[in-house]
This record gives structure tokens, C-alpha cells and sequence, in this order.
């Protein structure tokens, strides 16, 4: 059979390139893989993770079919439950606390930032406890631990999706004109997956580790969700200075932003979007390379 | 070094065992309220050792050629999953190194990579990535892997649904259609049925044979390293404890303690029929416990018979490395037949003629008892003997390959072509199909 006419083709597991063999004795030079122990800060290895691509939109896919299988209503679960939690708020905004909102009806206003909230604690929150329910894979297979936690970046975009089609219905309710500003929504929706995976790969090489950061995540988030502008606007706040540390939270970025986007109206200027990249481009990074210093463990420890 | 598929050198890990907690993990809560503490012992230079070192592996170095077949064996904990474990690069070494020359394919446990929600269909693209194959990959296998797997019908059911069998089958045949230079087996023919198992083995020996490819197998089954490996680690505490033809290693395994004494002398039991003394003696009578392939082998046994006991026999069985039974003998069997009835002390001696067995490892079972009434004394396994074989001998080069049991006295003959007796007996052996 065909031994070698394959390995031209296929991609070899390791970090370093397949080296060229000679097709007749199969002789190699230097090694395809060098094993080795290795100690404090590793490098991210982005070659690998780009390698394993295929892997990464399988993982997605099946993230993605796992939710909506044998599920009555289905998709329509994703639709109604930020529905159904933004009129609460919105009522809780408008009504009983009297929150101003610039000039926008409360429910749209509350569920603008509910749409770009939901899928930053999304993500957060399934792939935090994404590597201990994959343990069998994490013990038993070799693959960047890191496509785990990432899988969810992406397959919680359906969500998202489904989300923003029910806030342009919105939009048309409310009579809010769309503008060219929503051509910015993947822009500031980048932002919130960087934050996102960044928190998501910390809690999630945390949860190998300590079990009951998977009881401690939802707390943590529901006390950011009411740090960050979702049911007021940050124009709440009259200093700028206050405005501006209130923004080294990336959340109130990119909430703002996407308002800035959908209504057109928000506390948004080019300080508050630059710390938001900022720490975003920080979270990530962060998240990246702890992650990595501490997924040489999980297989002993998971 | 151009022909080293995978080398390993010095290669040690160790984990840490904790004493004082029982649970396995630690929480968050438990490392805040302790932080204070420990920070506390680290300023003031203190360590508390809760834990200890333990080597899963210490030391291990091996090289493995290209095509060879390398069989791990060892008993549970003796350190086989981790090895196959730092290769597959699921978990790190504490110290060594591995150098792999090849793609790597890992077949540690059957099924991990399937989800039960998702159909068989999209569990195959979904294995077959975590494996390491690309989708196009996939694609290309896809009909053959079905075809293995003989779940055409199911392939678009849940796998949650399917029998264990079928989930066994599809997990091996998306492994054994990876197509890696190197392929890590663990363990995995200890599921499926018989029939499976048969096509599992043949599939390896597909792979490791006739596609040339580099395997490293782990198993407790011993039969099936012999068969198909060409070379064969025993592993005993994290080391190795042995290495070379996989008959021999086997037999090491099994055996136990090498070299066992010739002579044994046995504490008598509350009987009426006990047994005294064994030994195993060379032609020229010297006691020893390795003998060549050509050489009988002298069997001397005493016992006692308290009373005269009516249909007493004595007899030995002989038994191969994986224990199971060469043959039996037993004195009424001898011609003339002898009689051990009588009350005394009876010293006898059975030659077990040369070339009768095969090189390898063998024991010795010995009995006193009246046939399918009563057994006074058995001694199972009390010796244990080696057919070695010499380099001038014929069995020369043999050694380990699955020959069967016994050397058979075959006469062979060259015939011609129109020779009457090989008519007849090629159409007999037709007619008996």
C-alpha cells in the first residue's frame, strides 16, 4: 500500500513542519517531533492551532448540533430567553428605577446591550466548563487543548446571530433607521470574542484545576454584567475621567460601541474605544498564555 | 539512524502523590483560605511535605526501528499507559527526551472522541479529526471505514444508540484508517467480540506487515504480541526490566522468577499420598533447568504413600508460557504400565524425549491421585524449565514465532510428479472438505 505517497499531503502533529523524506527508504534527517519536558512560559504556538483547523470547525459544528438536537422549540429558545430578560430589565430600568437611557425606548436600549452581553458570558460560560466535560478527549488524545475553550468563541456566534436578527426587529418596531454605523458591528463584535476567549481560557484551564470555579464563574459574571453599561448608558457618569476608568472594563466598550452602532446614540469616543482594545488585546493575550503554561498538567490533573 | 523511527532516551516521570487530602482536586476555596498560610511557610522557609514523588517511569530508553512492531508489556501500574501516554504528547515527561520521526497515530482507548448526540456519520468526521486527520482526508476514507465498521445502515442514527459492538467497531476502524507512519495501540482488543478482535488483530498485522509501518502495542494479551511483534519491552516499577524477542519477554513475564532452581524438595502435606522431592536432570545427569531443543529432559520424582491405595497414579503435565497445557502423562500410560499402589516410597524418572518441544518457556504440574475420585497432592507449576535453542540447531532462528506447540516429526519427502501415493491422499484430503 501506499505507505509514503501520502506524506506529501497529510500535515504532520508537531509544531515543527513535516521534514521532506526520500520516498524510497523513508530516511529523515532530523526529527518530525522532539518530546521534551518543558518549565514556565511556553510560546502560543499558533502554527499548530492553524494545523488543526479542520479539528476546530468540527469541534464547533458539534458544539453547535449538540444544543439544537432533540431540543422541541429548538433555536427559538435562543430568541425568547434574551427576549423574555431584557423586558425584565427594561421594566426594572425604565419603570421601577427610572434609569435614563438617551432618549431610546427601554426595551431596545436594554436589549441592544443584552445582545452583545449575552454572547460575551456565553462563550465564558460553556467553554469554562468546556475541558472537564471533554475530559475523556483531554486524557485520551493528543490536540491543542486550546480548540476546546476556542470551539465555543465560534458556535456561540449562532446564538449571537439569532439574537441580532430579533433586535433588528427591534429596530423596526421602535421605527430606528439602520445606518452604514452597523457595518461596525464585526468590529466590536471581534473585540468581545477577544475578550470573551480571554476570559474563557482563563476559567476554563482554572476549572481543570480548581472544580468550583465553575460555581464561582457565574457569580463573577453576573456582578460584571451590573459593573458594565448594559441597562444604563455610561453617560450616566458625568466625568470624563470617571467615564474613562469605568472603561478599563473592555465590557462597557464594546457595549457602548454596538449601541453606538445600532442607535446611533452612546458615551463612546476614541479613549474609551482605544483602552477597550486595549484590554482586550490584554485579556486574550493573557488568557492565551496562562492557558498554556498550565495545559501541560491537564491530562494528570483532569 | 536513518532508519530510527522513534528513539527514547533516559525518559522519567513522576507525579506527586498528596497524603493528606483524599479528594483528587483542589478548589479555589481551599487555595484562598490557605494562601495566608503558605505564604507564611514559604517566608519562614518551611516546607510541609504533604506529598511524595512517585516514577510512574524512570529512566526508560528504547529506540524502535522503521516497520518494526514494538509489544510493551507489564503488569497494571507498571507504567505501559504513560509511556504510550508522553508519545502520544498527551501528558509531558519530568525528564528525557522522545524524538519521533513520522506523523504519529494513537489508539489509546476505543471511542474517546465520540459524542452520543451526534450520528455515526458525523462522529466519524469528528474522531478522525481529534485523530489528526484533515476533512479531506476523511472524505477520502470515508467508505472504507463504513465498510470495516459495517454500520452502513446506522449511519445516520445517534451513536448513543448504537450496541457497544457497533461503537467498537467504528472507533477502530476511523483509527486504523489514520494512516500514521508511527501507530501507539493501548489495549483496545480487550473489547469487541472474538470475531472483531480476529479482524482487529489481522487489520494491525495489515499495518504493521504489509504497509511497513512502525506500530507500538500495548497489551495483556499475550498471544497477540507474540504473534505480532518483532520485539517486546517488559516493564516492571517505571523500568525496563527486559527487552528482546517477544517469546522469551513473555515467557519472563509469566514465569516470574528466572532460573528457578532444578531440585525442590517438597514439605510433606496431611495426605495419604504426598509428595517429596522433583527435579529435572540433563542426559548426562546433571540438574539444571535450561535445556537444548535436542536434549530429553529427566523428570525424577518422589512420594510417599502412607497406604496401599488402589488405582494410584502418579502423573506430570507440561505446560507452555501462557500456562496452557503441551501435554500429560501418567503412569498407567507407561509401557509396560507401572504400578505406584503399593505403601512406601516410590522414586521415579520420565524422559521427555528431544525435539518434542519448541524453544521457550515450560513448566511442570505434578499429581497424585486416583482418576476422577480423588486427588492427594498436586503441585501446579512447581517447575519450571527453558528449551534453548542452540545456534547449530535446526529450531535456530525459530524461537518465538507462533510454530505451535510442539516440534513435530514431520518426514518429508520429495515426490513425483505422477507418484500414486500423493494422488491419493491430496483426493482424500478433497473429500474430507
Amino acid at each position: 500500500m501506499s505507505t509514503f505517497s501520502t506524506l506529501g499531503v497529510v500535515r504532520s502533529q508537531s509544531a515543527t513542519a513535516i521534514v521532506e523524506s526520500d520516498p524510497r527508504t523513508g530516511a529523515i534527517a532530523t526529527p518530525t517531533l522532539r518530546i521534551r519536558p518543558t518549565k514556565g512560559w511556553a510560546a502560543l504556538n499558533l502554527r499548530e492551532l492553524w494545523q488543526y483547523r479542520d479539528l476546530l470547525w468540527i469541534l464547533v459544528e458539534r458544539n453547535i448540533k449538540v444544543i439544537y438536537k432533540q431540543t422541541a422549540v429548538g433555536i427559538a429558545w435562543v430568541a425568547l430567553q434574551p427576549l423574555i430578560a431584557a423586558v425584565i430589565l427594561a421594566i426594572i430600568a425604565g419603570q421601577v428605577a427610572k434609569l435614563p437611557s438617551d432618549g431610546t425606548p427601554h426595551l431596545l436600549f436594554v436589549f441592544c446591550g443584552l445582545t452583545i452581553w449575552n454572547y460575551f458570558s456565553q462563550t465564558a460560560q460553556r467553554s469554562s466548563t468546556s475541558l472537564v466535560n471533554n475530559s475523556q478527549l483531554v486524557s485520551k488524545v493528543y490536540f491543542p487543548r486550546m480548540l476546546i475553550p476556542l470551539s465555543h468563541t465560534f458556535s456561540t456566534l449562532v446564538d449571537f446571530a439569532v439574537t441580532l436578527i430579533m433586535l433588528f426587529l427591534l429596530m423596526a418596531i421602535y421605527h430606528v433607521a439602520p445606518s452604514l454605523r452597523l457595518l461596525a458591528i464585526p468590529g466590536f463584535l471581534f473585540l468581545t470574542a477577544m475578550t470573551a476567549t480571554g476570559v474563557a481560557l482563563w476559567f476554563s484551564a482554572l476549572s481543570v484545576k480548581y472544580r468550583d470555579t465553575n460555581y464561582a464563574l457565574p457569580l463573577f459574571l453576573q456582578i460584571w454584567m451590573w459593573a458594565s453599561a448594559i441597562i444604563y448608558p455610561t453617560s450616566m457618569i458625568d466625568s470624563t475621567k470617571w467615564q474613562t476608568i469605568f472603561a478599563l472594563n473592555p465590557v462597557v466598550g464594546f457595549v457602548e460601541g454596538f449601541r453606538w452602532c445600532i442607535l446611533g446614540k452612546s458615551a463612546l469616543n476614541p479613549t474609551i474605544f482605544w483602552i477597550t482594545v486595549g484590554m482586550s488585546v490584554f485579556a486574550l493575550l493573557s488568557g492565551a498564555f496562562f492557558f498554556r503554561r498550565v495545559e501541560r498538567d491537564f491530562a494528570d490533573i483532569i | 539512524m536513518s532508519h530510527i523511527a522513534l528513539s527514547v532516551q533516559n525518559l522519567s516521570k513522576s507525579f506527586r502523590i498528596a497524603h493528606q487530602r483524599s479528594r483528587g482536586y483542589r478548589t479555589l476555596h481551599d487555595e484562598l483560605t490557605t494562601l495566608p498560610r503558605r505564604l507564611m511557610q514559604r517566608l519562614l522557609g518551611k516546607r510541609t511535605s504533604t506529598s511524595e514523588t512517585f516514577w510512574a517511569l524512570k529512566d526508560v530508553s528504547f529506540d524502535v526501528g522503521r516497520g518494526e512492531a514494538l509489544g510493551i508489556i507489564g503488569s497494571n501500574g507498571a507504567g505501559k499507559s504513560t509511556l504510550l501516554k508522553i508519545l502520544n504528547r498527551i501528558t509531558e515527561p519530568t525528564r528525557g527526551a522522545v524524538d519521533i520521526y513520522g506523523r504519529v497515530g494513537a489508539l489509546l482507548e476505543v471511542g474517546t472522541g465520540f459524542h452520543p448526540e451526534l450520528t455515526g456519520r458525523e462522529n466519524i468526521f469528528l474522531n478522525g479529526a481529534i485523530l489528526g486527520m484533515t476533512r479531506a482526508e476523511i472524505k477520502r476514507k470515508f467508505d472504507e471505514i463504513v465498510a470495516f465498521a459495517e454500520v452502513e445502515r446506522f449511519l445516520d442514527t445517534p451513536v448513543k444508540r448504537y450496541s457497544s459492538g457497533m461503537y467498537v467497531r467504528l472507533a477502530f476502524a476511523v483509527a486504523a484508517h489514520l494512516d500514521p507512519e508511527i501507530l501507539l495501540i493501548d489495549e483496545v482488543l480487550a473489547v469487541g467480540d472474538a470475531e472483531f478482535q480476529k479482524k482487529c488483530l489481522a487489520k494491525m498485522e495489515d499495518v504493521a506487515f504489509n504497509q511497513g509501518r512502525t506500530v507500538i502495542f500495548v497489551s495483556h494479551n499475550m498471544d497477540a504480541v507474540c504473534r505480532l511483534c518483532s520485539k517486546c519491552i517488559l516493564l516492571r516499577h517505571g523500568e525496563i526490566d527486559r527487552s528482546g524477542k517477544p517469546a522469551d519477554v513473555v515467557a519472563e513475564y509469566l514465569g516470574g522468577e528466572r532460573d528457578q532452581a532444578p531440585e525442590i524438595n517438597f514439605s510433606p502435606i496431611d495426605s495419604e499420598a504426598t509428595l517429596r522431592f522433583a527435579g529435572l536432570y540433563a542426559p548426562k545427569g546433571r540438574a539444571t533447568s535450561s535445556f537444548s531443543a535436542s536434549e530429553s529432559v529427566l523428570l525424577k520424582c518422589s512420594f510417599d504413600v502412607r497406604r496401599e491405595i488402589e488405582g494410584l497414579q502418579f502423573s506430570f503435565a507440561v505446560l507452555n508460557f501462557k500456562h496452557e497445557r503441551v501435554f500429560y502423562s501418567t503412569v498407567s500410560m507407561a509401557d509396560p504400565p507401572l504400578s505406584v499402589e503399593s505403601a512406601g516410597k516410590h522414586t521415579l524418572t520420565a524422559l521427555i524425549p528431544g525435539r518434542l518441544l519448541l524453544p521457550g518457556h515450560y513448566f511442570v504440574t505434578l499429581a497424585l491421585h486416583t482418576p476422577k475420585t480423588k486427588l492427594y497432592d498436586a503441585r501446579r507449576e512447581a517447575l519450571s524449565f527453558r528449551i534453548v535453542a542452540a545456534t547449530t540447531d535446526r529450531y535456530d532462528g525459530f524461537s518465538g514465532d507462533d510454530l505451535g506447540q510442539i516440534y513435530a516429526n514431520v518426514k518429508w519427502e520429495r515426490a513425483d510428479e505422477s507418484g500414486a501415493p500423493l494422488a491419493q491422499i491430496s483426493s482424500s484430503m478433497l473429500a474430507s472438505r
